[in-house]
């Protein structure tokens, strides 16, 4: 059956359209557009037409130690971070599935952390996790400098990770509970009866079933690790990219140097160069992974 | 090997009762089936025997040994579940051995129990595929193998025929039953299909709304069903059923307008009662016009070896099975006479079957008592 409807005059449906096309124009063409024109010219410091200096910018932009700095610190952020909500949504998910006693409102719990934007859990946590008076307080009393994110960027680093960790779980959580819930239960039953314990069955049985559910997650979190407003915002009201560097990633080194460093230009050509890895990225992992996700 | 007590099973499922306090018991190396309509409860106490389905209320013991609180795997029980529930990511060979690389059994072991289990069912060829790359019959025997290879005590069977077509399902049974003997474990087979319960069981439970209705073997309840109930779930076509009531002072009961004789003592004992009379189509027998009950033809279903007729009686329908040499036609009428030794009675009340020696006497058949009768 044909579902289509068909307009009879041209202008209504582009009339229809109007509003996401202007909205596309607006928030995503022009601003790429700038960027490409930023990221290949020059604004002369004191004003004048800006001059076009070819590949300059990213040649500047590759000779900066801090650049690939925050390369690796991105790369750290994005792998652990993806690894560590993947890993946590996944054992929360299982354990929910088991439907115990109370599962509702577990469920109910573990999804909230999702609803709180990045930035105040960035804020909540640098009271929770203060090395002078948060969590962390007591082991440091015993072993002191034990944990101290103002002082190391290593510490400030697994600080941000956590805090995206401890959003982000909560999406991941989602979809592998969602996921799990459409593995037939006759599986898993199966398994228990061919002798496997809980544990074994979620090994052998039930992530095998969500590979593709884990292999969609990947890629949604790999990217939002690298460009995500999350990252920005937890990085910015968390550690401000300090101690030294230690917490500078991508984005952030980025947005400051474009709106703090008045650096339009090689703030352009860095993100250009951070699309372009993302593109990478996604492209190995549906060349690799994705082929070997689906049992047909 | 091992038996099975079932004692004062209950189920519910939150405020909703499946079970009612089922008591059975079966020996070991019994092929028991249980059989009853869809919903009555029948996978739930399947599961309740596997570890699958906690028990509400009650017990059930394994060789003995009560299992309420034990864990599928400590029970010695495998599964053969209705949609198979094969492991999609795992070839044959690797849903056929899990059981075994679960109990940490050595590889080399493992591979050549896995190929004499495949072999056993048939399957020796399709080791290294997929299940979504076989055929419904052979999903069936990777499951069958995959319950095999545990030697387990106890097999469960949950309609593993039933996602089958009508040949197959006759060639899977006939396996199921030689593999029950060559392996004498005790099984237990839950099925809502009368045919197969009928040919597979030594020992068939009907079930109904979670109650166990009767237990026994095929024949006897064929011959003597314990309720309206079974009368009419068991028998192909099914039992005809009235309800009447008998006379007083005589041993008759009012069935279409006629007077249906019934066994003396029967009547003695009965005088005045509501029951509900039963006969199985095969039993009715068709005599001249004028004797016995008048029924009005609505159609005919060839069988090939003989013709069901379905007629009406007193505005309800009526069947009964008649020579491939007699002719009728929709709208014909038809007598019929039902020999009191044949009849099945039932108190109208509770249900239940009421016992009485019947005057074996020789079914009359077409054969003796030529009969035509056919009246426009
Ligand atoms: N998990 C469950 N939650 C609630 N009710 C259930 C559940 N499983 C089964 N039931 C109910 O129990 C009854 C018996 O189910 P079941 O044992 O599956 O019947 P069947 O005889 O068809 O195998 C049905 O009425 C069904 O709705
Ligand atoms: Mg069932």
């Amino acid at each position: 059956m044909d579902k289509r409807a068909v307009f009879k005059s041209w202008w209504l449906p582009i009339l229809f359209a109007l509003p996401q096309i202007a909205l596309i124009l607006l928030f995503f063409y022009w601003p790429a557009v700038a960027v490409m024109r930023w990221a290949f010219t020059l604004e002369p410091p004191f004003g004048g037409a800006a001059e076009f200096v070819g590949w300059a910018n990213f040649q500047d932009v590759f000779a900066d130690p801090f650049y690939w700095n925050s390369v690796g610190v991105s790369l750290i952020f994005a792998f652990c971070g993806t690894a560590s909500t993947i890993v946590v949504g996944l054992v929360l998910a299982l354990a929910v599935d088991r439907q115990l006693p109370g599962s509702g409102l577990f469920r109910f719990l573990y999804i909230l952390p999702y609803a709180i934007a990045g930035p105040a859990a960035g804020m909540a946590f640098r009271f929770i996790l203060s090395p002078e008076r948060g969590l962390m307080a007591s082991v440091n009393a015993v072993f002191p400098d034990f944990w101290n994110p103002a002082k190391y960027g290593s510490h400030a680093l697994v600080l941000v990770i956590v805090i995206f960790a401890w959003k982000w779980a909560g999406y991941t959580f989602i979809f592998l509970l969602a996921g799990l819930q459409s593995v037939p239960r006759a599986l898993t039953e199966a398994a228990a009866m061919d002798g496997a314990g809980p544990i074994r069955r979620a090994v052998d049985i039930q992530i095998p079933m969500l590979a593709p559910t884990l292999f969609f997650l990947l890629v949604i979190m790999m990217t939002e690790g690298f460009v995500g407003a999350d990252t920005f915002g937890i990085v910015h009201h968390t550690t401000g990219g300090g101690p030294n560097h230690g917490t500078e990633v991508m984005v952030f080194r980025i947005v400051d140097e474009a709106f703090k460093g008045l650096n339009y230009s090689g703030a352009s050509a860095q993100s250009i160069v951070l699309i372009g890895l993302i593109m990478v990225f996604t492209f190995i992992q549906f060349r690799f992974i994705e082929k070997r996700v689906h049992y047909k | 090997m091992a038996d099975i007590d079932i004692r004062a099973v209950h189920k519910s499922y939150g405020k909703t009762k499946t079970l009612h306090g089922v008591d059975l018991s079966f020996a070991s190396g019994e092929f028991v089936v249980i059989l009853g309509p869809s919903g009555c409860g029948k996978s739930t106490l399947l599961r309740m025997i596997a570890g699958l389905e906690e028990i509400t209320a009650g017990e059930i013991a394994i060789n003995g040994r009560i299992v309420n609180t034990l864990e599928p795997r400590e029970r010695g029980c495998a599964m053969v579940f209705q949609n198979y529930a094969l492991y999609p990511h795992m070839t044959v060979a690797g849903n056929i051995g899990y059981a075994l690389k679960v109990a940490g059994v050595p590889k080399a072991e493992r591979d050549r129990r896995i190929e004499e289990t495949a072999k056993i069912v048939g399957l020796s060829d399709y080791l290294t595929r997929r299940p979504a790359a076989l055929s419904g019959g052979q999903r069936q025997r990777v499951a069958m193998a995959r319950a095999i290879i545990r030697e387990p005590k106890v097999f469960l069977f949950d309609e593993p025929l039933s996602n089958l077509d009508a040949k197959l399902r006759v060639t899977m049974r006939a396996e199921i039953r030689k593999l029950h003997q060559r392996l004498s474990a005790t099984s237990v087979f839950v099925t809502h299909d009368q045919v197969e319960a009928m040919t597979l069981a030594d020992k068939l439970v009907v079930m109904n709304k979670g109650h166990v209705e009767q237990v026994g073997q095929p024949l006897d309840i064929y011959h003597r069903p314990a309720s309206v109930f079974v009368a009419s779930f068991i028998g192909s076509p099914a039992m005809n059923l009235f309800e009447t009531r008998v006379e007083t002072g005589a041993a008759t009961v009012r069935f279409g307008g006629a007077q249906v004789p019934i066994d003396g003592a029967l009547a003695a004992q009965l005088r005045g009662k509501d029951i509900i009379v039963g006969i199985r189509p095969e039993q009715c027998v068709v005599v001249q016009p004028g004797n016995g009950v008048s029924a009005k033809v609505d159609f005919v279903e060839e069988l090939g070896s003989g013709r069901v007729v379905h007629a009406e009686i007193d505005g309800q329908p009526f069947a009964a099975v008649i020579g491939e040499e007699m002719r009728v036609r929709p709208g014909d009428r038809i007598s019929l006479e039902l020999p009191p030794s044949q009849l099945h009675v039932f108190d109208r009340d509770s249900g239940r079957r009421i016992e009485f020696e019947a005057v074996p006497r020789a079914p009359q058949n077409a054969a003796e008592a030529p009969v035509l009768a056919i009246v426009e």
